[in-house]
């Protein structure tokens, strides 16, 4: 397992991007490479979620820096709903290839078939239920450590987290008794059957995310960028038309230039209206915005005040 | 920081501002801590529309209702865990710890300390008897809450580098100039005998948003910065550049041309504690006392370099040396593994320390038994005087002599942070029960 020439060991960088003032990016990004060492070094069965979204990409880009490139020490999950921009789908299965790394796809369409899932009505947001076939893959897999590309910046629930979030047997975040951590000295131990979720990119904020997919040429999913979407208005969102969420009698479908800040369930997501060419056009765009990630985006945030930490505490990640 | 690590630790601590400072708020529960984070969010432009829009209750805006995230929070109107907020001014970015005020989560603000480079204790005002002058001819002492002055203590304990008391709810005090006066007074007489030093004592108003982020003009007889450009100039913290180099080995990458990976040399990765490195420099590896030289320093750019304290580096030796994750590499002749060591506990788990007992001890990434020997004292939180104790229930501070299974390296904790700190682990139950810090060898005898 990781093996590495010697040749390759004294190879040049791998870039020199333009140094702007970069000393809080290359902070961020150390802070990451090591929590990723520290997951390879001290548990047994790791993986990585890894959804192709610009979140996980920006994890897999420190990997690379961590263990070298083509060799990341844990294989890569996907949980699918089955309700997937096909564009992140394709850069997913791309990007795993490139690296080589091993890519576990396991989904809540056979979740559903085995009646672990079963949906209120058929036209439910499968997202929720993601839980049960995560958990169900920590269970067939033995996954001892999840790495998930989570922010605190995202969302209220989301702040509270602990960079190694310990997890009971059912998968449960417990957020009232969460492990002290205390500087870097990160306490592992688990009885069998927990496990630990672990959000290396913590501190990172929607805009540190982008300004990093600039300088270090993270490539993502072209759908991140402006281009053109039917659309219909819904409740000061962007509903995209898709097969899934066809307009509903009354609305109007436009054709709209937008871009995704973020990307996951079709039923879930909402593009915002956007020119953003590149990923400096989107820094820009991101020191500018009146209205949070999660607020310009998504549906089923706006259910309840504490649908994140709800579902975190049912084994979300 | 340049995680590059091409400067010194001297050129990138004292008021580099281009470098986040991690800062928390803690203090006594309902002090206004949730409010004057949101205050700061809400005048640094940090909030956006929809997060303001929910969290407006009756035509009012409530400020701590952006940090309490949790419902079990919301619904009891407190702080259970840290929440961590981020916003940047055109000076400086800055994360906060916000945390929590309740005695039963001392162990959330120690977590949310660790990580600090300031803190913030909040005060309030309207909680203090600093009105009452003479009682029998003697002036009052005006005794602060103790979770202040158990906050206070446990930052100056774990080295947080700047302490700043602000003195809020002063706008809800008729002679707000005299009360600021008196607590000042408080607070300085409190700090003195603790041995902390205070930063900056600021009279504040989160509610009204009077000197947190702006100025308020001829108030309360104050005249020096708002909290918030306070903050743009306080220091992070220092790296232990000073003391000599000492590394923690985090992961051993094998690296060969062949498949047997038992050949060939292997590259230990971690973070530096202590000093620096750079090819040509001597090494003894904790505990196999094997001596090697530095042949090799990488970063994960890849490049050979000299890494200093603080940054991660990857070290490859000249020679095989038996080296595995936990082992300490050490400057030669530079420290003196110990079995025993006296440390002062800030004790975490709801089940109490027990003279007798086994715990797990984490020092780096090596784990190893630790018996607590005896306890020494117990500081009474009050007084500030140290007491007997047979055992250290949660949330209190005392001194221990711990016996180690295997040496390690330590230093005090107040020259090495990364040598004299360690966490108690309970064998049982695997919940983290201890923040640990060294004393130096002869303190108590």
């Amino acid at each position: 397992m990781n093996a590495r020439t010697e040749t390759e060991l004294l190879l040049p960088p791998m870039h020199s991007p333009a140094r702007l003032s970069n000393t809080h990016l290359d902070a961020l990004e150390e802070e990451t490479v090591f929590i990723l060492r520290e997951v390879a070094a001290a548990f047994e069965r790791p993986t990585l979620l890894f959804s192709g979204g610009k979140d996980s990409l920006v994890l897999l880009k420190c990997a690379e820096k961590a263990f070298g490139a083509g060799r990341i020490p844990y294989p890569l999950l996907m949980i699918d709903t089955g309700h997937n921009f096909p564009e992140v789908t394709a850069y997913r299965d791309q990007r795993a290839e490139e690296l080589g790394a091993d890519l576990i796809v396991r989904s809540v369409e056979d979740s559903m078939a085995r009646g672990t899932v079963r949906l209120a009505h058929p036209g439910e947001s499968r997202n929720a239920h993601q839980s049960v076939t995560l958990l169900e893959a920590i269970e067939e897999f033995r996954f001892d450590a999840l790495i998930g590309g989570a922010r605190r910046d995202e969302e209220k629930a989301r702040a509270k987290e602990r960079i190694f979030s310990h997890r009971d047997s059912f998968g449960q975040w417990q957020p009232k008794d969460q492990r002290p951590e205390l500087w870097t000295l990160f306490n592992t131990r688990l009885a069998p059957g927990e496990h630990f979720r672990v959000f290396p990119i913590s501190n990172w904020t929607e805009l540190d995310v982008w300004q990093y997919i600039e300088r270090e040429h993270v490539g993502l999913p072209s759908i991140y960028y402006t281009h053109k979407r039917e659309v219909v208005e819904r409740r000061g969102l962007l509903v995209p038309v898709t097969e899934l969420t066809p307009p509903r009698d009354g609305e109007t479908v436009q054709v709209r230039d937008v871009r995704f800040r973020t990307v996951g369930d079709i039923t879930t997501t909402c593009p915002v209206e956007s020119l953003a060419a590149d990923a400096g056009d989107v820094v820009l765009e991101t020191l500018s915005v009146d209205v949070s990630e999660r607020g310009a985006t998504r549906m089923d945030d706006m259910t309840s005040e504490a649908s994140m930490e709800k579902r975190k505490k049912d084994g979300y990640f | 920081m340049s995680a590059t690590t091409a400067t010194p630790a001297t050129t990138d601590v004292h008021g580099d501002t281009g470098t986040a400072l991690r800062f928390i708020t803690c203090g006594s529960v309902d002090d206004g801590k949730s409010t004057l984070i949101g205050r700061l969010l809400v005048d640094s432009k940090t909030v956006l529309q929809d997060q303001l829009a929910g969290v407006q209750r009756g035509g009012e805006t409530d400020l701590a209702l952006l940090t309490d995230g949790l419902s079990a929070e919301r619904e009891q109107g407190i702080t259970i865990d840290v929440a961590y907020r981020y916003f940047s001014t055109a000076k400086r970015k800055f994360i906060i710890g916000d945390a929590p005020g309740h005695e039963q989560y001392t162990r959330n603000m120690v977590t949310a300390a660790s990580a600090a480079d300031a803190a913030v204790v909040l005060v309030d005002a309207t909680k203090l008897a600093w009105a009452a002058e003479v009682e029998d001819g003697t002036v009052v002492k005006r005794e602060l809450l103790p979770q202040t002055r158990r906050h206070t203590l446990l930052a100056h304990l774990l080295r947080v580098q700047s302490i700043v008391f602000a003195v809020n709810k002063l706008d809800a005090i008729d002679d707000a100039g005299l009360a600021f006066e008196r607590i000042s007074t408080a607070l300085n007489a409190f700090a003195e005998a603790a041995g902390v030093q205070v930063a900056a004592i600021v009279p504040i108003s989160a509610l009204k948003g009077w000197n947190v982020a702006t100025r308020h003009a001829d108030w309360v007889g104050y005249e020096g910065p708002s909290l918030l450009e306070l903050l743009e100039e306080l220091p992070v913290t220092v790296q232990d550049e000073a003391v000599p180099f000492a590394f923690p080995v985090q992961w051993v990458e094998k690296f060969s041309a062949s498949a047997d990976t038992s050949r060939g040399r292997r590259v230990f990765w971690g973070r530096v504690a202590s000093g620096h490195v750079e090819p040509g420099q001597r090494v003894t590896v904790l505990p196999s006392n094997q001596t090697a030289t530095v042949a090799q320093v990488l970063s994960h750019t890849r490049q050979p370099k000299v890494v200093h304290a603080g940054h991660s580096a990857g070290i490859v030796l000249d020679r095989e040396v038996d080296v595995s994750r936990g082992d300490w590499l050490l400057a030669p002749d530079a420290f003196e593994p110990v079995r025993e060591i006296t440390a002062t506990v800030a004790w975490l788990d709801d089940e109490p320390l027990v003279a007798g007992r086994i715990y797990w001890a984490l020092q780096g990434h090596r784990w190893v038994k630790a018996k607590v020997a005896r306890i020494v004292d117990r500081v009474n939180i009050t007084t500030l005087e140290s007491e007997p104790a047979t055992q250290l229930e949660a949330n209190s501070i005392g001194d221990v002599v711990l016996s180690l299974q295997q040496p390690l390296a330590v230093l005090p904790f107040t020259q090495s942070r990364a040598l004299g700190s360690l966490v108690l682990v309970d064998t049982a139950s695997h919940k983290t029960a201890a923040a640990v810090l060294v004393q130096p060898a002869a303190a108590k005898a």
